[in-house]
């Protein structure tokens, strides 16, 4: 074959189409290889509701209860603590929780719970994912003082009040979330279900 | 010894394999036909024992694997299972873990000296960028690798880690949930990253490492004068056309490496056999405790190696900007070729503002080192940490500004290596 016979366009566009056919073949070929780093059907069916009792749950206790993997808290505020959280605002930076995505909207309140005493948080620092550790006193703190009880997160220092709300210049960005739940009875609550008639 | 006489290839078995795959002409190619500088000092030591440790990190991983499970619910009584029952499985281990830990001193050493020496200027650009990915790549591998035993530290530095991404704006929560394939950091999490760890990373590291000394090979290697051997004379002893200050590779330096692996394994050696924790900075004490995904250890802190990124991660009061800021502090390294523009290589006839950049460089990120691995409540530490985070990237701008704007005043460096000491 002689370089005078070669018809060069139609080398150059049998070699182009072969290049994209041959690259959308291998771009859906990464398609099963991408998808299976996914969380398998399995991880997805393990979300289910939990059940927690707190007939048993003193002013002061935290009862730490596992829901999709996650830990959640459960605790009741005494008195004393009920008072000293309006008395944080201006340190913290949403004290109203006007963030909408950490909480559902019937915890939308000064005490982020459907009732006042009973706090229900998932247990997990906004920042980078660690567990903040549970300092209900109110008294003064290695890190803090003038500490109003609350969570300070050993990983990057973040501190939470009572009602997991963060105090303004810590790494953590956003107020701890609030994790759909409802009251069957009085001591009964259901983590992963919200309230009936609430969308 | 001078063999002019390309004619006296091998006969037989071997001169029939030479002449289908040139094996022979390759190894002599890049060992005793390699010609590299003849004043190497201390600080080139660093290059071959990090192949030394890679190859330690392989076999030593290969036989971890005969033996570790991993699963959630198996990895942490696995490796308690190598530690106890298996025998000389304690020693494979900490030879492992030891080694992992030395990779980078031996890491971090290679680096300075290519700093100290200008070993990243141009032609070997390249040659920096590649070693910049090895490094990328052995982080990888080494947080992964730590993930394994399933202890404390393990899962907790993985959801620290893992949630590093999470701070990207509007694909980070889907990409955290993509790397964990699951909801939390679970057996799934568990279960890839060791198909990561001993399969795809190893892989990749080992083919970085490859291209980092073909790249090197081709452009020679740089010295302690920062003096190019290829553009002075010519010839020497065992070649008329190798330069005249370079000496083959081996015998040459292979000899005097192996004085450098003599003393880091006398060193290697009593770490493993004494202190294979190192007090916690090798093997921290939480992970000795199986991970518990209700509970954070008190003070949470990567290994010693992460450290000074991890303390910038820290010291900054916003998450996306932390993590921008660390992951800005790796990938200026990567920049450096460009950014430096002085007319001379080496430290030792640069202006004294560079010795002293450099200096302060390197303490900001010993200091940082220092601070990320402390439990960081200090008010006066995280002053010094900002402080110390601006002089890190305050060496990238001076050096920028010293050399583009011809401020750095050099000295007369020499035509050829010295070799005064």
């Amino acid at each position: 074959m002689t370089e005078q016979n070669v018809n060069q366009g139609r080398r150059r566009f049998l070699t182009a189409t072969t290049a994209v056919v041959g690259g959308i073949g291998a771009a859906f070929l990464a398609v099963p290889f991408i998808k299976s780093w996914q969380p398998s059907a399995r991880a997805q069916a393990a979300g289910a509701p939990i059940q927690i009792d707190i007939s048993k749950l003193e002013p002061g206790q935290l009862l730490i209860e596992s829901w999709r993997g996650l830990p959640v808290w459960v605790f009741r505020r005494n008195e004393q603590m009920l008072q000293a959280l309006p008395t944080l605002d201006e340190q913290l930076r949403d004290p109203d929780s006007s963030n909408a995505d950490q909480q559902p909207g019937y915890a939308t309140n000064p005490f982020r719970a459907q009732r006042p005493a009973i706090a229900i948080y998932v247990g997990i620092c906004t920042h980078l994912g660690c567990s903040p550790s549970f300092f209900p006193e109110l008294t003064p703190q290695p890190f803090d003082a003038n500490w109003k009880g609350g969570f300070f997160c050993p990983c990057h220092k973040s501190k939470f009040d009572l009602a997991g709300r963060v105090y303004t210049g810590m790494p953590a960005p956003t107020n701890l979330v609030v994790p759909p739940h409802r009251f069957l009875t009085d001591t009964l609550i259901e983590i992963g279900v919200d309230p009936e008639g609430v969308a | 010894m001078a063999g002019p006489d390309k004619a006296a290839s091998p006969k037989g078995l071997l001169g029939w394999i030479e002449e289908r795959l040139p094996i022979l002409a390759f190894t002599k190619a890049h060992t005793s036909e390699y010609y590299a500088p003849r004043n190497f000092n201390f600080w080139y030591y660093f290059g071959s024992l990090a192949m030394l440790v890679l190859v330690n990190q392989i076999v030593t991983g290969i036989w971890l694997t005969m033996n570790y499970k991993p699963s959630a619910a198996e990895a942490f009584h696995s490796i308690e299972y190598m530690m106890r029952d298996v025998d000389w499985g304690w020693l494979i281990r900490y030879m492992h873990s030891t080694g992992a830990s030395l990779f980078f001193v031996v890491v971090y050493l290679h680096m300075f000296r290519g700093l100290m020496y200008g070993s990243y200027r141009k032609p070997r650009e390249l040659l920096w960028v590649i070693g910049m990915f090895i490094y990328l790549v052995l982080m990888a591998e080494a947080f992964m690798g730590y993930v394994l035993p399933w202890g404390q530290m393990s899962g907790w530095g993985a959801q620290v880690i893992i949630s590093l991404f999470g701070a990207i704006p509007w694909i980070g929560e889907g990409l955290v949930e993509f790397i964990r394939g699951d909801y939390l950091i679970s057996d799934a999490t568990l279960n890839r990253f060791f198909a990561l760890h001993v399969i795809a990373l190893p892989l990749v590291l080992l083919l970085l490492v490859v291209l980092h000394l073909g790249a090197l090979h081709t452009v020679g290697s740089n010295n302690p004068d920062g003096v190019e051997i290829k553009q002075g004379p010519k010839g020497n002893r065992w070649s008329s056309e190798a330069p005249s200050d370079g000496i083959p590779f081996h015998p040459y330096y292979t000899v005097k490496d192996i004085v450098g692996v003599g003393f880091f394994l006398i060193i290697a050696a009593f770490i493993i056999f004494f202190e294979p924790t190192f007090g916690g900075l090798f093997l921290e004490k939480d992970n000795f405790v199986p991970y518990d995904p209700l509970v954070t250890p008190e003070h949470i802190v990567p290994v010693w190696y992460f450290t000074p990124y991890y303390a910038m991660l820290r010291l900054v009061p916003d998450k996306l900007l932390g993590v921008i800021v660390m992951f800005a502090a790796i990938a200026v390294l990567f920049l450096l070729p460009w950014l430096d523009r002085g007319k001379v290589r080496s430290w030792r006839y640069r202006g004294t503002a560079f010795k002293i950049a450099l200096g302060l460089f390197a303490l900001s990120f010993v200091w940082l080192g220092k601070i990320g691995g402390g439990p960081g409540t200090d008010a006066a530490e995280t002053v010094i940490g900002r402080l110390l985070t601006v002089v890190y990237f305050g060496y990238f701008v001076f050096l920028w500004v010293y050399t583009h704007f011809g401020f750095e005043r050099t000295k007369a460096v020499p035509e050829r290596v010295t070799t005064h000491d």
